[in-house]
C-alpha cells in the first residue's frame, strides 16, 4: 500500500491545526510494489484483478461445479445472474441463435468487471481494480479484437471496410466526409470511448470516497466535528451509491460490447 | 511532506495504461473465460436443459396418460354400445325365434288335432261298418225266426234263406236310399 494513501490517517492532521487539507488525487491511483519478482512490480490493483479471478471463479464453481436439475441456494443465484446476463445482455442484441457462441464471453466479462469493481466498498481492498486505465483497456482491446476480426470474417474486406465507414451512397457528396468521420469514430474512438467510460466512472468513484473520507476525518477538529459528521455521512451514500455504479458500470461494459459484437454481424444497409 | 509525496510518483497520463497491470488484467480474465466457458456454463446448460427436458418431459407423460384415459373411456364407450346392440338384437333374434317357435307349434298342434279328428272319423266309420255288419246278420237272424215262427215251418235250406235275406235287406237298403233322397231333396 502506498504511503500516500493512508497519508491523511497516519497523520495527526486536522483543520485548525494549521494543517493544509491533503486533497486526493492521481497519487492515490499509483501503489508501491507490494513485492518484485526480477524487475516485475507486483502491485495491489494487480493483486485485487487475480483476487476477482479467484472469486468469479471460485462463485461459478460452488455455484455450477456440481450443478443439479433441483438447484442448490448457491445454484439458484448463479442462474439468475447467468440467466441476466444471457437473456437480458446477449440474446437481447443478438438473438438467441447467434447470441450462443458469445454467452460465455460475455458472462465472464461482465462478472469479471463487476467483481473488480467491487472491491472498490470492499474494507482492506477498498480499490476498484477498473479504475486503473490497464484493466478496462485490455478488456476493451479483447472486444475490439473480435470485433474487428468478425466484421471481417462476415462481410469480407471490402464489406467490412464499408462497415467500418458507414458506406451509404445515399449520402451523395458528404459521403466522403462521413466516411472518414466514421472509420476514425468506429476504429479509433469507439474502443477508447468503451474502455475510459468504464475507468473514469469508477475512478471518479473512487476520488469521491476518498474525498469524504479524508475530509472527515480532516474535519475531526473542535466545532469541526460537524463537517465530520456530514463528510461521513456522505461517505456512506456514495459508497451506496458507487455499490449501484459497479453493476451499472459492468451492465454497460458488456452491453456496449454486445451491440459491437451484434453491429459486426448485422448485415450492411 | 505532502508536497514531497505528491512530486514523487504521479503518472503523467492516466488514460496511459501500464504494460505490467494490462499483462495480469489479460490473465486475470482469461482464468475466468477458460474456467466459465469450457467447464461451469456447459455444465449448467447441461443441468438447465435436462431440467428442461424433465419438464417437457412430464407434461408429455401427463398429456400421454390423458390421452390414454380418453382411449379408454372412447373404446369403453363404444363396447358398452356394442353391449347394447348385441342385447337388443338377442332380444330381437329371440322374439323372433320365439314366435317362430309358437307358429311351428301351433302348425304341429294344428296337424296333431287334424289327424286325431281324422283318426277319430276312420274308427267311427270303421265301428259303423261293424255295427252295420252285426246289425245286419242279427236283423237277418231275427227276421228268420220270425219267418220261421209266422211259416211254421223251418227254412232249412240255408243258401235260399240267406238269399232271401239279402235280397230283403237289398230292398230295405234301397228303400232307405231313396228315403234319404226324398228327405235331402225335401229339405
Amino acid at each position: 500500500m502506498s504511503a500516500e494513501t493512508m497519508l491523511a490517517f497516519e497523520t495527526d492532521c486536522h483543520i485548525f491545526s494549521g494543517c493544509g487539507f491533503d486533497a486526493p488525487g492521481l497519487h492515490n491511483f499509483v501503489f508501491e510494489p507490494l513485492f518484485t519478482i526480477g524487475g516485475f512490480e507486483f502491485n495491489k490493483p494487480m493483486l485485487l484483478a487475480l483476487l476477482s479471478t479467484v472469486v468469479v471463479v471460485w462463485f461459478f464453481w460452488a455455484a455450477f461445479g456440481r450443478a443439479k436439475v433441483v438447484p442448490g441456494k448457491l445454484q439458484m443465484i448463479g442462474e439468475a445472474g447467468y440467466d441476466f446476463v444471457r437473456r437480458g445482455l446477449v440474446y437481447d442484441a443478438l438473438g438467441k441463435k447467434e447470441g450462443d457462441k458469445y454467452v460465455p464471453f460475455m458472462v465472464s466479462l461482465f462478472f469479471f468487471v463487476w467483481m473488480m469493481n467491487i472491491w472498490s466498498i470492499i474494507p482492506v481492498a477498498s480499490f476498484p481494480v477498473t479504475s486503473v486505465i490497464a484493466f478496462p483497456a485490455g478488456l476493451a482491446a479483447i472486444v475490439y479484437i473480435l470485433w474487428v476480426f468478425l466484421t471481417f470474417k462476415k462481410h469480407g474486406f471490402v464489406g467490412a471496410f464499408k462497415n467500418f465507414t458507414g458506406y451509404d451512397k445515399s449520402l451523395g457528396w458528404v459521403l466522403p466526409l462521413l466516411m472518414v468521420i466514421e472509420l476514425f469514430s468506429n476504429l479509433i474512438i469507439r474502443p477508447f470511448t468503451h474502455a475510459v467510460r468504464l475507468f473514469a466512472n469508477m475512478f471518479a468513484g473512487h476520488l469521491l470516497i476518498l474525498m469524504f473520507t479524508i475530509a472527515s476525518w480532516y474535519l475531526l477538529n473542535g466545532i469541526g466535528f460537524v463537517y465530520a459528521g456530514a463528510s461521513f455521512i456522505m461517505t456512506l451514500l456514495m459508497t451506496a451509491f458507487e455499490l449501484f455504479i459497479q453493476a451499472v458500470q459492468a451492465y454497460v461494459f458488456v452491453l456496449l460490447a454486445c451491440n459491437y459484437v451484434q453491429g459486426a454481424l448485422a448485415e450492411h444497409h | 511532506m505532502n508536497a514531497l509525496n505528491l512530486a514523487v510518483e504521479v503518472p503523467e497520463n492516466p488514460l496511459v495504461p501500464p504494460i505490467p497491470e494490462l499483462v495480469i488484467g489479460l490473465i486475470a480474465f482469461f482464468i475466468v473465460f477458460g474456467f466459465l466457458a469450457k467447464k461451469l456454463l456447459p455444465n449448467i446448460n447441461k443441468v438447465l436443459d435436462e431440467r428442461r427436458a424433465q419438464i417437457e418431459g412430464r407434461i408429455e407423460d401427463a398429456e400421454a396418460t390423458q390421452a390414454e384415459a380418453q382411449q379408454v373411456l372412447a373404446d369403453y364407450r363404444a363396447q358398452l354400445a356394442d353391449a347394447r346392440h348385441e342385447a337388443a338384437r338377442l332380444r330381437q333374434e329371440a322374439q323372433e325365434q320365439g314366435a317362430t317357435l309358437i307358429a311351428e307349434m301351433r302348425a304341429e298342434g294344428q296337424r296333431q288335432r287334424e289327424e286325431i279328428i281324422a283318426a277319430g272319423h276312420a274308427q267311427i266309420e270303421a265301428d259303423r261298418k261293424t255295427a252295420a255288419q252285426s246289425l245286419r246278420q242279427d236283423v237277418g237272424k231275427l227276421a228268420t225266426e220270425l219267418a220261421g215262427k209266422l211259416v211254421g215251418e223251418s227254412l232249412e235250406d240255408h243258401a235260399r234263406q240267406s238269399r232271401t235275406i239279402d235280397r230283403f235287406l237289398d230292398d230295405l237298403e234301397t228303400k232307405a236310399a231313396s228315403d234319404a233322397t226324398k228327405a235331402e231333396a225335401g229339405r
